[in-house]
């Protein structure tokens, strides 16, 4: 008996100082859901994989919720050691000096050679300084592609258009078949900045915004875009084109049943909506203008990256480049592209799940990837807006407005224009 | 991010107590009673202590703080700070945004206190004519307030939900398209009817216990001097109530002003776009969705003020007109 309490004892001490031996890091995150639980799985692995390190990851609610809570702590010098942040909070980030340890430096710092041209690349610049380093890693990221439904296509006689041009000309048999014929989740982000990147046009001056905070301004009132938002509100109006509001759910719901033939959404979406569709679907690239010179460009990522906070212990920092390390070895972006539906981010990773056969059995899968491989553009690669999120509001209520009838198109860009100046320059004062 | 309701909360429970713990500056002493000095000590002081050292760190120093933020614009993680004046003050007053967002909100604190207040006691009236079972219908009235917020929202926008709300589908036999989250009217309407459905049973209990304080002697009276039920209620009933009326019209404007912000956060969170919000939704949206610190605090110290102003008017002016037993 007692020889086997001593055991015991020894047996505990033994686990309780070998977990002390390893250095804890936590990992601030604001996914939810499956995507939530993908994240736990991915820290598992990374625990299970070596002994000097252990990382935590804590879900702090919503992208939002979990960039405001990485401030306050960071605040009161209670900062994680990872940090994730939303593609419009990366000004927000970035430009706070000294907050974050550039990826780069920290993964170079560690003994690792980092490799901008392993990443694919749409995911190269959203989240890198004006320079090209990667101050954010990026983790989960989507392009907006256009999901299909062939049943409609097929009843319709048509195909998935490539261009608005050939949607256009499509439109009216889609609905005389008896569907909607297009709908789309987020006007900001599929329709604005991804528009931008897609036809190949300036966003905002300073090189959208990487140059420099100080007087950068928007450029929406580009003919092109509105041009866009005019079509967008004529095919309302002639039962094209079906707007729920800016919420996510309610465009996607319609399409999950079956009433609407395209649907412009994340490549992220795919995972859940292989749950929820009620029938099967497909889905191709993200249209362009055809009469755009210079049009079809890639688009960049959206979703989230993967920041390093500073002011923690160098044997921490050492810890979350080595989970950096881990996190874009081609097995581990793979395992996290197939669990969730998010973009596999790196060259190897995409041959790897290519050479496995993923694609031939999930094509939609891959549609997001090649996408972000295409040619791309002087303006495809991203932009940098400090108050981002406020700006996307602003712009939100004005596409409201607009298809409720309650302003013109030109007006509306001219008062996101100009509301959106004002907090540009705003948040240029934040740095003075 | 700090803010006050306008009044504190004590007595929250107790009908009749907030507004009836008023009493006559100096009251007369019997003849001959024997004044009794206690020296002064410091225990007394030593019991206030706790709560004032909560009222401190919970409202004081907030306010201090946001009053101190609110003349700066500030990096969100705190590198820099410009001082700017009471630039964050005008752009947030001349802004046509915070105008519009700020009509709204006395808009929906004049509708959501109204109906609450009318459909409570209405409520409250009948209940009271009902000797059986009142006890089971107090217990069903007032079960809905033990919804939180955020529930009631969920309930709420599922009520509302653009393909699967059952009041979509009503309004929709009576002509009415309804697209919550999408036109700027029906959410009101939505945000509106889940507010005040869920302040009802407060002001229903509130009004029932007034209505049972009324003395069956004046009722009896009254019963006897006249004959319309709806003339005694007007001139006798109502005044009798009016204690407890004004108390709930307090509670019942901080209600619509800060505490509907869970029903708002819930029912517009994902969809911001053109939808309606009230002020104090605003400062959370700037400050903590926007990372604008400094405007936030701005518009913060703003309602701090709106507040102050509206506890001076209701106290001074309105409460002058009640008349306690």
């Amino acid at each position: 008996m007692f020889k086997k309490f001593t055991m015991a004892a020894v047996a505990v001490s033994f686990s309780a100082s070998s977990s002390f031996a390893a250095t804890n890091i936590t990992w601030w995150h604001g996914m939810g859901g499956r995507n939530g639980e993908v994240i736990n799985e991915v820290a598992q692995k990374f625990n299970a994989s070596q002994t000097s390190c252990a990382i935590t990851p804590v879900s702090k609610g919503s992208y939002e919720e979990a960039l405001a809570a990485g401030i306050a702590a960071f605040r009161s010098g209670e900062q994680p050691n990872i940090l994730q942040v939303f593609d419009a909070g990366a000004a927000t980030i970035i430009n706070a000096k000294g907050a974050v340890i550039p990826a780069e430096d920290l993964i170079n710092k560690s003994g690792y050679k980092f490799d901008r041209n392993a990443f694919i690349p749409g995911v190269r610049y959203l989240y890198a300084a004006a320079d090209g380093k990667f101050v954010g890693m990026p983790f989960n990221s989507s392009a907006p592609i256009m999901y299909t439904n062939p049943e409609a296509l097929k009843k319709a006689g048509v195909e998935a258009p490539k261009t608005w041009e050939e949607f256009e000309a499509i439109a009216p048999k889609l609905k005389e078949a008896g569907y909607i014929p297009l709908v789309q989740t987020q006007l900001t982000w599929e329709f604005t900045e991804n528009f931008f990147s897609r036809n190949n046009i300036q966003f905002a001056t300073n090189n959208n915004g990487y140059d420099s905070i100080v007087d950068t301004k928007l450029k929406v009132t580009d003919p092109n875009l509105i041009m866009m938002f005019e079509k967008l509100k004529a095919w309302k109006d002639e039962g094209y084109f079906a707007y729920y509001g800016a919420g996510w759910n309610d465009n996607q719901k319609p399409f999950e049943e079956g009433k609407v033939a395209l649907w412009i959404g994340s490549s992220g979406s795919f995972g859940g909506l292989k749950k929820t569709a009620t029938m099967p679907f497909s889905a191709t690239f993200l249209p362009y203008w055809g009469s755009i010179n210079g049009a079809g460009k890639n688009t960049f990522i959206g979703g989230a990256a993967l920041f390093a906070m500073a002011g923690k212990p160098e044997a921490e920092n050492k810890c979350v480049a080595d989970f950096f390390q881990f996190l874009t070895s081609p097995e581990i972006q793979k395992f996290y592209h197939q669990a969730t539906g998010y973009v596999a981010i790196t060259e190897a990773a995409y041959e790897l799940a290519k050479k496995e056969g993923y694609y031939e059995k999930e094509p939609v899968a891959e549609v997001g990837i090649k996408q972000l491989k295409l040619e791309g553009g002087e303006w495809s690669k991203g932009y940098r807006l400090g108050f981002y999120p406020q700006i996307r509001s602003i712009m939100e209520r004005e596409y409201n407005r607009i298809f409720a009838g309650e302003t013109t198109v030109k007006d509306a860009f001219d008062t996101i224009e100009k509301e959106g100046n004002e907090l540009l320059a705003r948040f240029a004062k934040t740095a003075g | 991010m700090a803010y006050t309701p306008s009044q504190p909360r004590f007595g929250r429970f107790i009908p009749g107590f907030a507004a009836g713990a008023r009493k006559p500056a100096a009251v007369a002493e019997p003849a001959g009673a024997k004044r009794v000095q206690f020296s002064p000590s410091l225990i007394p002081y030593l019991f206030l202590a706790p709560q004032l050292a909560v009222i401190f760190i919970f409202f004081y120093w907030p306010s201090v703080q946001a009053v101190q933020s609110s003349f700066y614009i500030e990096d969100p993680f705190g590198f820099g700070a410009t001082f700017v004046g009471f630039a964050n003050y005008t752009d947030a007053i001349f802004s046509p945004e915070y105008l519009s967002i700020a009509k709204f909100t006395v808009v929906f604190t004049g509708l959501v206190t109204f109906f609450s207040l009318a459909l409570g006691l209405l409520l409250a009236v009948k209940a009271d004519a009902v000797i059986r079972g009142s006890s089971a219908y107090k217990t069903l009235l007032i079960s809905v307030y033990a919804i939180a917020p955020p529930v009631a929202g969920l309930i709420g926008m599922m009520f509302f939900d653009l393909h699967i709300g059952p009041f979509v589908k009503l309004a929709a036999w009576f002509g009415w398209d309804m697209q919550v989250g999408l036109n700027y009217y029906d959410t009101a309407f939505a945000l509106i009817v889940v507010a005040v459905w869920k302040q009802i049973p407060y002001n229903f209990i509130f009004f029932l216990s007034g209505l049972q304080g009324v003395p069956v002697s004046v009722r009896e009276a009254a019963t006897i001097d006249c004959r319309s039920g709806f003339r005694r209620f007007w001139t006798v009933t109502l005044p009798l109530l009016a204690p407890t009326a004004f108390f709930l019209l307090i509670i019942n404007i901080t209600y619509a002003l800060f505490d509907t912000f869970g029903v708002i956060d819930v029912m517009v969170k994902d969809k911001p776009a053109n939808n309606p919000i009230t002020l104090v939704y605003k400062v959370y949206m700037d400050g903590f969705r926007g990372n604008d610190i400094g405007s936030s605090s701005a518009q913060s110290v703003i309602l701090m003020i709106v507040v102050f102003v509206l506890t001076i008017i209701q106290f001074r002016f309105i409460e002058k007109r009640i008349h306690y037993t």
